[in-house]
């Protein structure tokens, strides 16, 4: 009997200062920011300031956030790649082993070219450019700085 | 559940503890660190040319500048760190590499002048002190004004003009190098190029402050104070370019004098010289009126594309870092090709392998453009020297000494510029087209002499 208590004791003790400890850091983090579609949770942390300041002054601002660009459509997709960067980022500016400028990895920058033919998909058809235009390339090798510089 | 699966399941917890743990005070310094970005703890007097004392109010720009005493190569660039023997008169345990020895030619381009007794690789700012006072060519009796850019001379200057920098400088400039040096402590510091007060970037050399105003002139920009109308990018070039720039000693006052009279580019300074009849040496085989070019990088990164864009030699050769939640200029002035990522990847978005094998390429290019260059040029040399040996006709040697002039200036113009030729590709190759067509035609003068 009092063996079960004493393990449930501990088990208590250590799941609730997880859970403690981890809703601090939530709200402390602003973790909840990330859950909105805001490009102010973006600059939560300094890293992406350049991106954000130049996101501000593009063409596409008035238009399209953050989120517009960089996460899938679907939203489980989007929670669950959300949650992924997210981790990722923690990790990576807690042990500060990053490179900066940051360099987005292939799978994130093929969630981004394909977000531009949410919106301007029917330009793909058209004489200017055509599909295999697109085939080895991105919209943003030539359309550079409509997003954002950086 | 049994005890085991208790432990794994308590120790799972702990890890994520420690890990979130990390993450709250990881945040928390961030947080804190991007409140107060400067600390003042001591106050900076207007000449303090004491690094260290600026250090500690800028530990971390003081932490980078502090790291120019590194030696590292680059494919076509950069310094070696050669150990040996010190002696009395240099003490140095540490050099880099001898550049005379790599490439002999050289030392055929620069007979009778004090760079073909010692001609070593440039290493870091830290060094251009030391390297200065136990150079090989401190056997030619040089004067005050080499200090100016191989010293921390602002506090030097003002006191020698008591408080008029225009005086101090031209006082420098007339003492005998081993006098002046007594008035210097440090390589190039923090005063060099910021306000004490401001931080702001500031021009202290009046040898820049009055080449940019001719400069300007050529260009129907006139009374140019660099001071008060440069722009700040504009400032983050011209900081670097009061020294990393052609120059020469105006008469026997050995004023520092930049030749931009007519233009920046190689040509137009040759046009320059060509007209007030400078020579730095007679050259000991031909006996012709040389000049020695000196690493011309403001003049020939104008000319390039970069500058084009408006880039600034911080920009790449001292990029932004981030140092916790801050933002600071990396002082350690160096290659980008050794930090290409905070050098390049700002603008271009390319891998950092293609990156650099671009760069490699355009530099092998230039080199063996250069190579084929000097081998013209040694070449040239040693028809002239056949051609005196022969009694040729004294007009036509005289002719042949002045193509060697302007020739051997392009060449040396190009070859002494310090980027292997990426700050502007094509104008490295059009200034040795023109050397190349010199070389021709005195080839062709001396043809006849020589048969």
């Amino acid at each position: 009997m009092y063996k079960k208590i004493g393990i449930l004791a501990i088990l208590c003790s250590a799941f609730g200062l997880f859970i403690g400890l981890g809703s601090f850091t939530f709200i402390y983090g602003k973790g909840y920011s990330y859950l909105k579609d805001d490009p102010k949770a973006c600059v939560n942390c300094h890293i992406m300031k350049d991106q954000y300041d130049s996101w501000s002054k593009s063409s596409h601002h008035a238009v399209a956030t953050c989120n517009s660009c960089h996460t899938p459509e679907n939203i489980y997709y989007k929670y669950f790649n959300k949650a992924e960067n997210g981790f990722n980022h923690g990790w990576k500016f807690t042990t500060g082993k990053y490179k900066d400028p940051i360099r987005i990895r292939p799978h994130n920058f093929d969630i981004a070219v394909k977000s531009c033919l949410k919106c301007h998909g029917q330009l793909m058809n058209a004489g200017t450019h055509e599909t295999q235009l697109l085939e080895g390339r991105s919209c943003v090798q030539c359309h550079r700085d409509v997003g954002h510089s950086h | 559940m049994n005890k085991k699966h208790l432990v794994l399941v308590v120790i799972g917890f702990a890890i994520i503890g420690v890990g979130i743990g990390f993450l709250a005070t990881d945040i928390a310094i961030k947080k804190n660190e991007q409140k107060n970005p400067f600390f003042h703890a001591v106050e900076i007097g207007e000449l303090e040319d004491d690094p260290a004392v600026w250090g500690k109010n800028f530990p971390l720009q003081y932490d980078s500048y502090s790291r120019t005493v590194d030696q590292v190569r680059t494919k076509h660039g950069g310094s070696e760190s050669i150990p040996r023997m010190p002696s009395s008169a240099d003490p140095r345990d540490f050099v880099s590499q001898d550049k005379l020895k790599e490439d002999p030619r050289l030392k055929v381009m620069w007979l009778g002048y004090a760079f073909s007794r010692d001609f070593r690789e440039e290493r870091g700012h830290a060094y251009m002190l030391e390297d200065q006072l136990f150079t090989g060519r401190q056997q030619v009796p040089q004067p005050g004004a080499c200090l100016n850019c191989h010293a921390s001379t602002y506090g030097t200057m003002m006191k020698l003009g008591n408080g008029d920098i225009q005086k101090g400088f031209e006082a420098m400039n007339k003492l005998p190098y081993h006098e002046a040096v007594k008035g210097v402590k440090h390589p190039v510091s923090c005063i060099d190029c910021h306000d004490s007060k401001s931080m702001s970037l500031r021009v202290t050399r009046p040898a820049f402050m009055e080449g940019i105003k001719k400069y300007k002139a050529t260009l129907g920009v006139h009374n140019y104070d660099v001071n008060k109308t440069a722009t700040r990018q504009e400032m983050r070039t011209f900081v670097c370019a009061q020294c990393h720039v052609e120059y020469y000693f105006k008469g026997d006052e050995k004023r520092l004098t930049f030749p931009w009279d007519k233009g920046i580019k190689g040509d137009e300074i040759l046009k320059e010289y060509q007209e007030n009849k400078h020579k730095d040496w007679i050259h000991a085989e031909t006996k012709a009126m040389v000049l020695k070019a000196q690493h011309p990088e403001f003049e020939m990164f104008s000319q390039g594309v970069h500058a084009k864009s408006g880039v600034s030699c911080v920009d790449c050769h001292m990029p932004y870092q981030r140092v916790g939640a801050m933002k600071v200029t990396d002082h350690q002035a160096r290659s980008p090709l050794l930090n290409i990522n905070k050098s390049c990847q700002t603008c271009h978005h390319s891998p950092e392998a293609e990156l650099l094998n671009k760069v490699e390429t355009i530099q092998s290019r230039h080199l063996e453009m250069r190579d084929r260059a000097l081998n013209a040029l040694v070449e040239y040399i040693g028809d002239i020297k056949n051609a005196l040996a022969k009694n040729a006709d004294a007009e036509k040697i005289k002719k042949a000494q002045n193509l060697q002039r302007e020739a051997q200036f392009l060449i040396d113009f190009v070859e002494a510029e310090n980027s292997a030729g990426f700050h502007a590709p094509q104008e490295a190759a059009r200034l040795m087209m023109q050397a190349m067509d010199k070389i021709r035609e005195g080839q062709l003068l001396l043809r006849p002499a020589l048969r």
